[in-house]
């Protein structure tokens, strides 16, 4: 219908990115002609953008399963729509509805309401979903670089702050670096298979001999760019400082959006291009995830800050999520996807009670303003608790089936060094959320400010704790969808 | 290549290259002539019959003046500047075809080389020249230079994307960026009488590129970067000498560029009626070609006796907000058009 | 010959690169990042890949650095001012890097096989195979590009927008007309 070189299927495969698209394009259209007070309006274009997204993939998802087919290929090979993609998508999509939802009265108190937050929150969400569905270096290498502008722009959106200024920048300068040298590392792949396509370049790497420095060339640049895109260690320099100063609902949405996509990129390069190589990325990638835990969790221990301590506890989730990449097996990847998705709705909602915490006058961001937080709003406290309780891993909470998949893979795998070390850096990580816990319960409040509970923050704290205590409590379902999303 | 070759090419560049500068050379004759009586007045009459000779007597002049070097400047960028304007103004004519293809012994007579991205060579050229104006405005440590060459570098960006926006509409058609196949696509007739020139399915892109065109040599109404009333003389202002005289030669061979380009173009290149011997049908595309580019000099001259000198705002806002989207609804429509056409 | 002017213009986007980061003046190391374009231009050209090459050229030389060098003549930037230069990074990093390059430059060199090497002239860089290509295999890159350019546009005015005078505490800035 479309032409003889293009077909429906490529159109449908689309149609939610296209639709994000046009919905991007209309909030900037229409926040022209709102009035300031009417802006919050641009926010709700954008959630019905992305409620359109949803509705089109649900679709496409229901045709799929009576047509019976598990991948849709479309535009030659740039993209797949399998499983893997399809679960990615919907982390995205909640992690930028709630990144839209916490946005709305934070802005207006930062007096940064503007519409083009929305719009490129959407076009950022365009980029996290083509890397979840790429397979072609080109269409992943663009849809990246669509992610971390979008991102970068949003970090330094509070132009009157020193500190979102100065976080842009970093941000922006280490990451254009970081992805020469990704770039770089993908020439090599592309030098040796002639090919940009994942899975020939998948055969070409698995033609060369065992222990080819070509290949390990390839692996270590290609690893280098994408372990910055996580943040692990020792590329991890950005993360703290881009955390602490961009707008804490641009926290929020880049610890779990941009980070989930990053890690699709990375699961989709190691298993696919780089897996014949895996002999000799593992000891790399083995380091690189210990010195991610040890870093996130001993730094977290000595900041003041609380997104700078969310931004340290993110490092060492990194780490952990990498230790399922070590292991490799079925049980580890599941593990990686369940991870990702839990860790959206507990950290997304841990940012969401400090976005609550920006009060007309009162920064609100360093550990002390949460002093006496139970007597002040004690939801905001108790659900802060039970964020902070499920990002340690405590059982009755979702952040334990997490933790509990990457564990048993690497049992099962048998890395106990790996395991026992991981198990302990948790004991770590209860010392420093519970900090947190104690100054809110413990200590008496310094002022008597209320949190700003918009409706918008409301909602988006109702579902993230609604959603960490469903899947601790009831994982079947949860572990039943993240069993198909395992990639080859 | 066979030595013979080689040499017959240097003998091609070198005949060329002399030609352009004696047109170069002629052109400011012309220009003085005709705004003169445009103005009545008499123009150049004393050195030689109607001021023919008054070309040789600038060089000489140029090159026998005190070749004054200011204190202050940036030595290496302000020696630098004039010569990069005049190679990169003298460089396109590389890919120019005078003439039909004729070949004598394997080598094609009317033309350096016809590269399969012709036009794309001018354009990459072309925008290489705004280093030689703007570098000159910098090193000369003048703030009317400075000024001159900043007004340039704004200008000959803004107006760059029109004229590449405009041209497309020709690629469209062509299927090609060769300068050679878009003139041979012109070829013929419509219904026999009215030729097949680009310049009637394209009136709105040929308009756009003139305009853009004479903004991009830097040509009054557009002068503003060297702006006498208000500048001295912009980004010369500090230059002498002979330096002085290659921007004025690069300032005209950029004019016969355009020309050229505009010809080639929209105006159906060096087709026109042929007849006679032999010997006239060869040389007679040659007499079209420049009668026509003539004709787009005399242009020039007769806009800059018409039109008054823009301002640097209205100058800014016109590029961006006429022509701009002038050419690229030329676009839309006529790739649209074509579309239909081809389904 | 064809090697010959591989090295001259290899050897000129090395130089001009090097001296990039040497020159103190930024028109000059403006001026040397034109050069490095320019020689990779002719590197592309002598590969033939000609549309890469006169696109290198309008869209880098001519557009990009046009900008830059018109900034920094707007802003009429002096030589820059050298501090005293980290220790560590000399005597460190540079031989480290130098022993990175070296080992990089030969693992290269041994072990990519000299029939996967590309020849010059043989590259399918005529304009019909790039828009073939760029229309049909990569349809989807070329289309996203042009998203990414969309949100570079919208940061630049999001990020460099003046204050209007109803909002936010920078009322301060006062309108200069």
């Amino acid at each position: 219908m479309l032409s003889e070189y293009f077909s429906a299927v490529d159109f449908l495969v689309l149609k939610p990115v296209i639709l994000l698209t046009l919905f991007g394009v209309g909030v900037m259209l229409t926040d022209l002609l709102l009035e300031e007070r009417h802006r919050y309006l641009s926010a709700v274009t954008a959630l019905v953008g992305l409620g359109f997204a949803g509705v089109q993939m649900w679709m496409i998802q229901s045709q799929m399963r009576q047509a019976e087919v598990n991948e849709l290929e479309a535009f030659r090979g740039a993209v797949r729509l399998d499983h893997f993609g399809i679960f990615f998508f919907w982390i995205f999509l909640i992690s930028s509805a709630i990144a839209i939802l916490l946005a709305i009265r934070y802005l207006e108190i930062e007096q940064e309401h503007h519409g083009e937050y929305y719009a490129l929150i959407l076009f950022a969400t365009v980029g996290m979903i083509l890397l979840a569905i790429g397979t072609d270096l080109i269409t992943l290498f663009v849809s990246l670089e669509l992610m971390v502008i979008s991102v970068y722009i949003l970090t330094g959106f509070l132009r009157r702050d020193r500190r979102s200024n100065e976080a842009a920048l970093k941000y922006l300068l280490l990451g254009a670096f970081s992805t020469g040298i990704l770039a770089y590392g993908m020439s090599l792949l592309y030098g040796l298979s002639n090919s940009t396509n994942l899975e020939e370049i998948a055969f070409a790497i698995s033609q060369r001999p065992a222990g080819d420095p070509v290949v390990l060339l390839a692996v270590i640049t290609v690893a280098t760019g994408l372990f910055f895109k996580v943040g692990a260690v020792p590329f991890h320099q950005w993360l703290p400082d881009a955390y602490e100063g961009a707008p804490t609902s641009i926290t929020a949405f880049m610890s779990v959006g941009p980070k989930a996509a990053a890690f699709a990129f990375l699961l989709r390069m190691f298993m696919l291009p780089l897996g014949p190589a895996r002999e000799q990325w593992l000891p790399l990638l083995i380091g690189v995830a210990v010195a991610t835990m040890t870093l996130g969790n001993l730094a977290a221990v000595s900041q003041s800050n609380v997104k700078r301590l969310l931004a340290y506890s993110a490092i060492s989730h990194v780490g952990y999520i990498l230790l399922g990449l070590v292991s490799g097996n079925d049980t580890g990847l599941k593990g990686i996807a369940i991870y990702l998705l839990v860790y959206a709705f507990m950290n997304m909602g841990a940012f969401a009670v400090v976005v609550a915490m920006r009060r007309r006058d009162l920064i609100g961001d360093e550990i002390d303003d949460m002093a006496g937080l139970m007597y002040k709003s004690p939801t905001a406290a108790v659900l802060m608790m039970i964020f902070l309780l499920s990002l340690a891993g405590i059982p009755p909470t979702a952040g334990f089936l997490g933790k509990y998949f990457i564990f048993l893979s690497l049992i099962e795998s048998q890395h106990f060094t790996l395991a026992v070390i991981a198990v302990l850096y948790v004991a770590v990580a209860l010392y420093y959320y519970f900090r947190i816990v104690a100054v809110m319960f413990m200590r008496e409040p310094v002022d008597w400010e209320l949190p700003t509970l918009a409706p918008g923050i409301r909602i988006a704290l109702g579902v993230t704790a609604a959603m960490t205590l469903i899947i601790g409590l009831y994982p079947e379902p949860f572990i039943q969808i993240v069993s198909r999303t395992v990639l080859p | 290549m066979s030595p013979l070759m080689v040499l017959f090419a240097l003998a091609k560049i070198v005949v060329i290259l002399l030609v352009l500068l004696t047109v170069v050379a002629y052109a400011v004759w012309f220009e003085r002539k005709l705004l003169a009586h445009m103005q009545c007045r008499w123009g150049p009459t004393r050195v030689g019959p109607h001021g023919l000779l008054q070309p040789l007597a600038d060089a000489i002049k140029l090159l026998t003046k005190e070749d004054l070097t200011p204190s202050e400047v940036f030595p290496l960028v302000y020696l630098l500047a004039p010569f990069l304007s005049l190679v990169t103004a003298l460089l396109a004519f590389a890919v120019i075809p005078f003439g039909p293809e004729t070949r004598v012994g394997g080598m094609d007579l009317f033309q350096i080389a016809d590269l399969d991205i012709g036009v794309l060579f001018i354009l990459s050229v072309s925008s290489m020249g705004v280093y030689g104006i703007a570098l000159a405005g910098w090193s000369s440590n003048s703030k009317y230079s400075l000024l001159g060459g900043l007004r340039s570098s704004a200008q000959m960006i803004s107006y760059e994307l029109a004229i590449g926006l405009s041209i497309i509409g020709v690629l469209l058609l062509t299927g090609s960026l060769s300068l050679r196949a878009i003139v041979e696509n012109q070829a013929g007739a419509y219904w026999g009488f009215l030729p097949r020139w680009n310049i009637i399915p394209q009136f709105a892109g040929f308009v756009c590129f003139l305009v853009a065109a004479i903004a991009e040599t830097n040509r009054l109404p557009f002068d503003l970067p060297e702006a006498e009333t208000e500048l001295v003389a912009g980004y010369h202002t500090e230059y002498s000498s002979m330096k002085f005289g290659m921007f004025f030669m690069a300032e005209y061979a950029n004019m016969v560029t355009a020309s050229c380009l505009a010809t080639l173009l929209f105006f159906g290149g060096w087709h026109g009626p042929v007849f006679g011997p032999a010997i006239l049908q060869a040389l007679l595309p040659l007499l079209w070609f420049s009668l026509k580019v003539l004709f787009f000099l005399f242009l020039y001259v007769w806009i800059r006796a018409t039109l008054p000198r823009f301002r640097y705002d209205q100058l800014m806002a016109f590029g961006w907000k006429f022509l701009v989207p002038l050419a690229l609804g030329n676009l839309v429509v006529t790739s649209l058009v074509l579309a239909i056409r081809w389904s | 010959m064809y090697q010959l002017l591989f090295f001259v213009f290899a050897g000129a986007a090395v130089g001009f690169a090097i001296n990039l980061l040497l020159q103190r003046h930024p028109i000059h190391s403006a001026l040397s990042l034109i050069g490095v374009m320019a020689s990779l231009a002719s590197l592309y050209l002598m590969l033939g890949a000609e549309f890469i090459a006169a696109a290198q050229i309008i869209v880098y030389a001519g557009a990009i650095m046009v900008l830059f060098v018109f900034v920094i003549m707007l802003l009429n930037a002096g030589e820059e001012e050298r501090t005293q230069r980290s220790r560590f990074a000399k005597y460190l990093g540079l031989p480290l890097i130098l022993l990175l390059v070296t080992s990089m430059a030969a693992v290269i060199y041994r072990q990519v096989p000299q029939d996967a090497m590309v020849r010059f002239g043989d590259f399918p860089g005529r304009t019909a195979d790039i828009g073939r290509r760029l229309f049909l295999n990569y349809l989807l890159p070329f289309e996203v590009v042009s998203i990414v350019i969309l949100v570079a546009i919208i940061g630049t005015v999001v990020l460099a927008r003046k204050d209007s005078e109803t909002e936010g505490p920078g009322k301060a800035v006062v309108s200069e007309k």
